[in-house]
This record gives C-alpha cells, structure tokens and sequence, in this order.
C-alpha cells in the first residue's frame, strides 16, 4: 500500500485531494460530509464582503449523449454572512483536526480590508489561506478576483499586504485568462506568496437555447459568461501548470493543481506536471462527494503497480518531457499497424485518414465488412487512426526510425536536408 | 378436441396481440442507443439493408437532436422504414451486420431507433417530401402493397399522377393482411399507408383485381406506364391425402382472418399442426397459440440449422410455448366425420446437398402419428400464375420476368416485388418498387 499522505506548505492532510473553493465547500454541513467521505482537504468558498447570488447559476456543455463534458457558473463568492462562515469553519477544525483547512479569500481591493480579512480567517485556526484572484465573473466588475489575477502589479500589491499579517501559509490562485500565466505567478511570489494554485474557471459561453436565443445560464433572458470548468478544461490547465513547473523561478514554490480533474488518472497527470496536491470541484459537484473514494484507491493502486511508495516519488517526472517543438527527433517515425484479429471492419480509421490529409489507409471491398491496411509508405505516423479506432489496440503505432541518430530541426535545417516534394 | 373462437377473454386477446417491441417510451432511450453508435464508413449495416438506407447518418441525426432529418433519411430510402422497423428480420440484416457484432457487443438497435424516428414523423405528419410539378404523365400501379406504394411515392415526388388498383379494401398488402398482428397493427398499417399517400397525386381504388375488374391491355391503353405489384397469395399445397377435411386451413387465409376480423371470431383448434418453418409458419404458429390452442407443434422437414426463419423468430415461438417437430414432413390427414383427427408423417433424415445449397430432406420410409385437431400449411407461397398467363408477360412459373431496367416483355409495363421474386422481405418489396419508378421515368424520358 502506498502512502497517499501530502504535506503542502506544512500542511497535512491523509491524500491529496481537496475540495476546490466553490460551492461544495461553502457551509459546514458540505464540509463535514465531505471529511467523512474521506477528503484530504478543503478551500473553504471564498470569503468578502457578503454578496447576492441570481438563479440560474450553472450551465453545461454536453457531447454525443455524454452530459457535463464541460461546465460553466456564474456564481460569486460566499453568499452567506461572514460571521457566519468563520463560526463554521472554527468548528468543522474541531471536529476533523487531521484535515487540511484553506480558507479563500477576496477582499476589497484595499490594503486595510485584506488585513482585516486575514487576521480573521486565521482567528478561525486554519492552516491555509488562498487568495482569490482568479473568479472571472461579477467581481472582475467590481475590481476583484481576475481584475487582480490579470494585472501583475495589482497582484503582487495585494500579496504583499496580506503577507503584511499572514502568519500562516498563503496560495495565490491564479486566473487562466490571460496568455500567460508566467507574468502573475511572477508577481504573486515577489510579492511573498508561499504557495500558488490554478487553475480558476476559464471564462465562457457554453451554449444558446435555440428556441429563446438566450445563452446559457439564463437569467430572466439575459446571461453573462460564465467560468468554465469540468473535464474540457483540464488540457488546458496542464498546459499552464507545466509553464509553471518549467519557469526556473516558480518551479520551487508549491503548485495546488485544479482543473477538470474527475478522476485519479487526471490527478496522477497534475502531479506529473509539477502539481504537489490537487483540487477537484466540478466531479464532485456532479457525482457527490464519495467519488474520493476511487480517486484515492485508483491513485493507490497505480502506485503500487509503478512502485511508487509515496506521492512526491513521481510528483513532475514528466516536466521535462515537454520540451520545445524545435528540439524533437525528427528521425523518429512510427507507423500505424492494424491487427486483422482485432478489426471490426468499421472504416473510422479509413475515412479519418483519407478525409484529414494522408490517404495513408488502403480499403479493398467487401459485402458487407470492407478490408482496411496501412499503406506504411504514406503513414506519417499521426496517431489519428489509433485515436478514431473503437477497439483497444486494434491499431498500433510502430517505431521505424528514419535513422539511428538523434536529429532536431534546427540541426536538421543547419544541413540543409530535404523537405517533401510532394 | 375441437375447433374453437373466442377461447380468451378480452383482456387476454389485448395483451397477445400487444406490440412485441415496444418503442422508447422516452426520448433519452433513444439518445442513450444512438450514441452508443460510432458511425461507421461504409457501413456494414447500411450495405445490408436492400433499401440502403443511410443508417449512421440517420443515428447521428437523432444525437443531434434532428428528428425530422433523420426520418426523411430513412423514408428517403425507404418509405415503409416505419413498418420495416417493426417486420424487418434485422438480425440478419442490418443490425446482423453491426460491427459490434465483432466485439461480442450488443449490436446498435437499429429497428427501434428507426422506429423512434418515423413514428416521430408519422405521428407529427411532417411533410417531408415535396411533389416537382405535374409532369401531366399518368402511371397506373397495380397492386397497393410495399412495392405498389412504393414505386407510387417515389412517381408522385417527380410529379406523376398516379392510379393504383388495389384488390383488398385497404392498402399495405402483406403488411396489412399478411404479417403478425403483434408486429404490426391494424391501426399502425392505416397511418403509416395514410402517411405514404398524404404526398398527393396517388388515387387508390379499392376492390380491383387484375383479371377480374380490370385489364392490362386497358392499363396500358389508359396510362403511360404501368407497374405490376400484384406480389404472391396462393398457398402452396400439401398435396396429401386428407387436404380438404374440415380443420385445414393455409396460413395465408388464418392471418388474412386474424388481421380483418377481432381476435374473439377467429377459430383454432385445441392442438394445431403447422407445417413449415418461414416466417409465415412462425407467424401462424405464434398467433393460434396467442388465440388461445392449447398446443401448437411446428413440422418441418429439415432441422433447426437449415431453418428459414430467423433466430429471432424461432425463439419467439419458442417463448409462446410452441413445440417443434424438426425431419418429419406430412404425410396423410386423417379425418372423422370431415374433421381433422390425425396428422401421419414421414421421418425424414438429410441427404446430400441440394439447389438451394442445404443438405435435400430423404424420407425415411418410417412414419408417426399425432393427435391434432387443425392443420396449418404454411410451406410457401406461389405466384399469381393464371393472372399472368392471361397475359403475354413473361413469366417463370408465374413470376414475372423482367430486365435491368425492372421492365418486362410488355412496353410500358413494368413489375417488382413478389411478384418477381416469389416472395420476399417487405424491405425488398419496397426496394423493388423504387428501382420500378426509377426504370418508368427512364422509359418517360423524365
């Protein structure tokens, strides 16, 4: 058995898995079943200046009969009176001392505001603080959450008054919607961040209702866009997550991944990329929270079969597998193979390659089952038949070099070698 | 032992004759079925319908939530695609083709979303087909059948007035008359024909029968062209001793019976003999047990591995609790006072391969004797032979000959279905009349 124990910034929890702030997180009665469910952790929902919620609230984006690929809200922050929240947070730390307690905050955008908010928040005796500087929607307009996240300076501003107070650790959350996410994490650490986080909801429009044509969520025939999240999103958090792990000056502070992570093999691919825990709100706001069950027990059991004894033991092997386009071996090449056994004569494969650009797939007639074959001269080795194959390792792609040395473009160019002719 | 109507109560006689494969009570059963479809190239399920209708396109559309493309893809093809979704045997066509058939996966329920479509259509009556303008053209169809109504849609879309002369007092032919009542209602048969005819241009009258009321030369006269349907009817005969007692009935004649009358006024006999194992046979068989016989067994001459019927057919008769009697061929029906006592057979082994390709039932010499109190013969049917003859058409036995061009021997005149074929699935009944129209408005130079 694997050790699934994470330490983050100093703070324990028995797994790395906490609940995102959002709304799972955002009165005791969640909290508690949640801990009792076996979360590692939560980021308790964003604390400020108490704010009013509309109905509707959420939206989804769903694919060919799969609801929920993709999910979008246009909450704010804690609706709930202060007071109330910072009651409840000292109580739930009583009752699940060993779980992780990070409360997010977003003030006004003032320096004695966040002050006060700190030293609040750490009245309470949570461990954590996470500074919200990522919420894409209503409080943008107001001169907080992303309006801070994607102005540098502002960021590194605020961090700098909170680590004023802060006598615990500080995660700045970082806003994906910038073009970079370089630049504020940047700021975030000179300005005396502990740790960072990302990533937040990627702003959106997940769809119309074709017979109103109003987008969704609809607010009495209006919307706004929304922070998009769920299972679309996560290729785009890994990529900002591995710039992260790659910028030599961020690379040591600790990152708490988030991002459309459902399932173990999602959270096993943060901490690949650099992730020291990860967060997760979407699955559970769509499945409950005994989803920590197999997140935990997957993770576990991939562990094991790798012989990873503990979760720092594989926490960024793969940053440095993501390299520059420029430095790849263009002498390797792979071409596809279809095992006739495995074919179910379904043409995916044929029509995928013909129609995108290769031709690269021979089809020979047949009443009713056609017969397909690789025409490996023409296979340039894309991986999209493989990807478009409904049956597992039907189709593999199978190394034949085009020469035995290691060759990148720039030396490939500097010797002047062919291009196609065709 | 005797022949009786009106052996179940009314209750009863609904619930038999319910519809066998109910269709999705909601629309995320069919959403949650087409999705499973990973819509394949050429299709294997698209290459095994007679019709080709494009069933991945169709499959997408309902994802898509396009309903009404998806049954103007199927009608486009075939425009009974709602009565084939419910008679069609699938698993030898289309879903038998099914690619996860090859991963020893359930395949695509092909029928039932294809049902869920056009009864979307027939029920909403969507106009999906539009008539070009009148061509001033005239083709007289004879017969009103899969085949008829077919080939007369697809000559109204072209802007064809078209006539069909119908011997029955509804359309549908088989389907109407000749399928089991589980399969397809009386009430579904009207809507769905009432459907097909709501294009416009088509004028069936009812009660004309080819020989009797009306002639081929005064068609050919009257019209531009014409399409024969007339399709199969005659029973073929045991010929045995015993064939005319009081009790023989062909299959035939009992379903044409049980599809015009209620289940309450149609007799069967406590043990009822079919002999055959088509689909007919099984539809015979099937609907006596239904009527409420106490048994039915099932005599065929060959074994269960060169049956005609589908799987899927045999064991629903299975599941009416019929018995099967397989190598034994009829042999003498024995009577008291005219009425059916006994049923004597030939045991029969298989001997060497025959025309058809299956191994040639040998009789035996050895015989047995059941105690039965009906006869139903439902060993095939053949064509309209002395219609035909009455004409100068060419012919096989009675099956209409015809070229590439689905034209027969006669100018103008033109033919498809079981007529030509000796009888077939409704689905190529329906095939036959598109590839008619199409021959026709060559010959119109249309």
């Amino acid at each position: 058995m694997a050790n699934l124990e994470s330490v983050f910034l100093g703070i324990k929890s028995p797994n790395p898995f906490w609940l995102a702030s959002a709304p799972p997180t955002d009165k005791k009665i969640n909290v508690l079943r949640a801990y009792e469910a076996g979360w590692g952790g939560v980021v308790w929902k964003t604390l400020g200046t108490q704010v009013k919620n509309v109905s509707s609230r959420y939206s989804s984006l769903n694919y060919n009969g799969t609801k929920t690929i993709g999910f979008n809200n246009i909450e704010l922050i804690s609706d709930r009176p202060l007071e109330l929240n910072l009651r409840e947070i000292k109580e739930v730390l009583r009752l699940f001392p060993d779980r992780a307690m990070i409360v997010s905050l977003m003030a006004d955008n003032d320096r004695k505001s966040w002050h006060e908010m700190v030293k609040k928040a750490e009245d309470t005796g949570a461990h954590g603080l996470e500074l919200n500087f990522g919420c894409p929607h209503g409080m943008v307009e107001r001169g907080m959450g992303a309006a801070v996240g994607q102005d540098p300076e502002i960021a590194k501003m605020v961090v700098e008054w909170v680590m004023e107070v802060a006598t615990i650790p500080v995660i700045t959350k970082l806003t994906p919607n910038v073009h970079s996410a370089v630049p504020g994490a940047l700021a975030a650490i000179e300005g005396g961040t502990n740790g960072l986080s990302l990533i937040n909801t990627i702003q959106s429009v997940t769809g119309i209702d074709l017979d109103t044509l109003v987008p969704n969520p609809n607010v009495g025939g209006k919307s706004v866009f929304g922070g998009y999240c769920g299972p679309a999103v996560k290729p785009i958090a890994l990529k900002m997550l591995t710039t992260l792990s790659q910028d030599e000056k961020i690379r040591n502070v600790p990152i708490s991944g988030i991002g459309g992570i459902s399932t173990w093999k999602d959270a096993a691919e943060f901490m690949l990329l650099g992730a020291s825990n990860v967060q997760v709100c979407t699955a559970a706001m769509i499945s409950g929270f005994k989803i920590i069950t197999d997140l935990c027990d997957g993770l576990n059991n991939w562990m094991d079969d790798k012989g990873y004894k503990n979760i720092n033991d594989f926490i960024g092997l793969s940053v440095p597998k993501i390299i520059k386009w420029e430095e790849l071996d263009i002498n390797f090449h792979i071409v596809a193979k279809i095992d006739p056994a495995k074919c179910i004569n379904c043409g995916l494969c044929y029509i995928a390659c013909e129609d995108t650009s290769h031709q690269a797939i021979a089809i020979k007639q047949g009443h009713p089952y056609n017969t397909y074959t690789i025409k490996e001269e023409e296979c340039v080795g894309c991986n999209l038949c493989k990807i478009v194959c409904p049956v597992n390792d039907c189709i593999t792609m199978e190394e034949q070099r085009k020469g035995d040395e290691y060759l990148n473009w720039i030396e490939y160019e500097k010797r002047g070698l062919p291009l196609n002719d065709h | 032992m005797s022949i009786q109507s009106n052996r179940l109560t009314e209750k009863d006689f609904i619930a038999n004759f319910s519809d066998i494969h109910p269709p999705y009570e909601q629309d995320e059963g069919a959403l949650i079925e087409a999705s499973r479809c990973i819509n394949c190239y050429d299709a294997p399920c698209t290459k095994s319908c007679p019709t080709s209708i494009d069933v991945p396109l169709f499959i997408k559309q309902i994802t898509t939530g396009n309903v009404k493309g998806s049954a103007k893809t199927i009608l486009t093809s075939n425009i009974m695609g709602a009565g084939c979704s419910k008679v069609c045997p699938v698993e030898k066509l289309c879903e038998g083709a099914c690619v996860f058939n090859l991963m020893e996966e359930e395949p695509i329920n092909i029928a039932k979303l294809q049902r869920y479509s056009t009864e979307k259509a027939i029920s909403n009556n969507w106009k999906l087909f539009d008539r070009k303008k009148n061509t001033g053209k005239k083709v007289a169809v004879v017969g009103a059948g899969p085949a008829g109504l077919s080939c007369a849609h697809a000559l109204s879309r072209e802007g064809i007035d078209v006539t069909i002369f119908e011997k029955e007092e509804k359309s549908g032919g088989l389907m109407t008359y000749g399928v089991a009542a589980y399969k397809v209602t009386p009430e579904f048969c009207k809507d769905e024909v009432d459907y097909i005819l709501s294009i416009g241009g088509i004028d069936v009258q009812y009660k004309k029968e080819l020989g009797k009321n009306i002639s081929l030369e005064e068609l050919d006269k009257n019209y531009d062209a014409v399409f024969l349907a007339i399709g199969v009817g005659i029973a073929r005969s045991l010929n045995i001793p015993g064939e005319e007692l009081d009790g023989v009935i062909d299959a035939i004649s009992f379903i044409y019976d049980l599809r015009t009358n209620d289940y309450s006024k149609i007799s069967v006999g406590d043990h009822v003999a079919v002999i055959g194992m088509g689909m007919t046979a099984i539809d015979a068989a099937t609907q006596s047990k239904r009527l409420g016989a106490k048994e039915v067994t099932m005599i065929y001459r060959r074994t269960e591995n060169e049956k005609p019927c589908t799987q899927v057919e045999l064991d629903l008769a299975k599941l009416d609790g019929c018995t099967f009697i397989w190598l034994a061929s009829p042999k003498e029906i024995i009577g008291e006072n005219g009425k059916v006592k006994k049923l004597v057979c030939n045991k029969i082994m298989l001997g060497e391969p025959d025309a058809s390709g299956r191994r040639a039932p040998v009789d035996t010499g050895e015989t047995f004797t059941i105690d039965v109190d009906m006869v139903i013969k439902a060993a095939g049917q053949i064509p309209f032979e002395k219609i035909v003859n009455t004409s100068s058409l060419q012919n096989k036995a009675g099956k209409i000959m015809i070229d590439k061009n689905n034209a027969t021997n006669l100018k103008g005149v033109f033919a498809g279905g079981d007529a030509v074929n000796g009888g077939k699935e409704v689905v190529d009944a329906v095939q036959a009349g598109k590839m008619g129209a199409k021959g026709i408005l060559e010959y119109l130079g249309l």
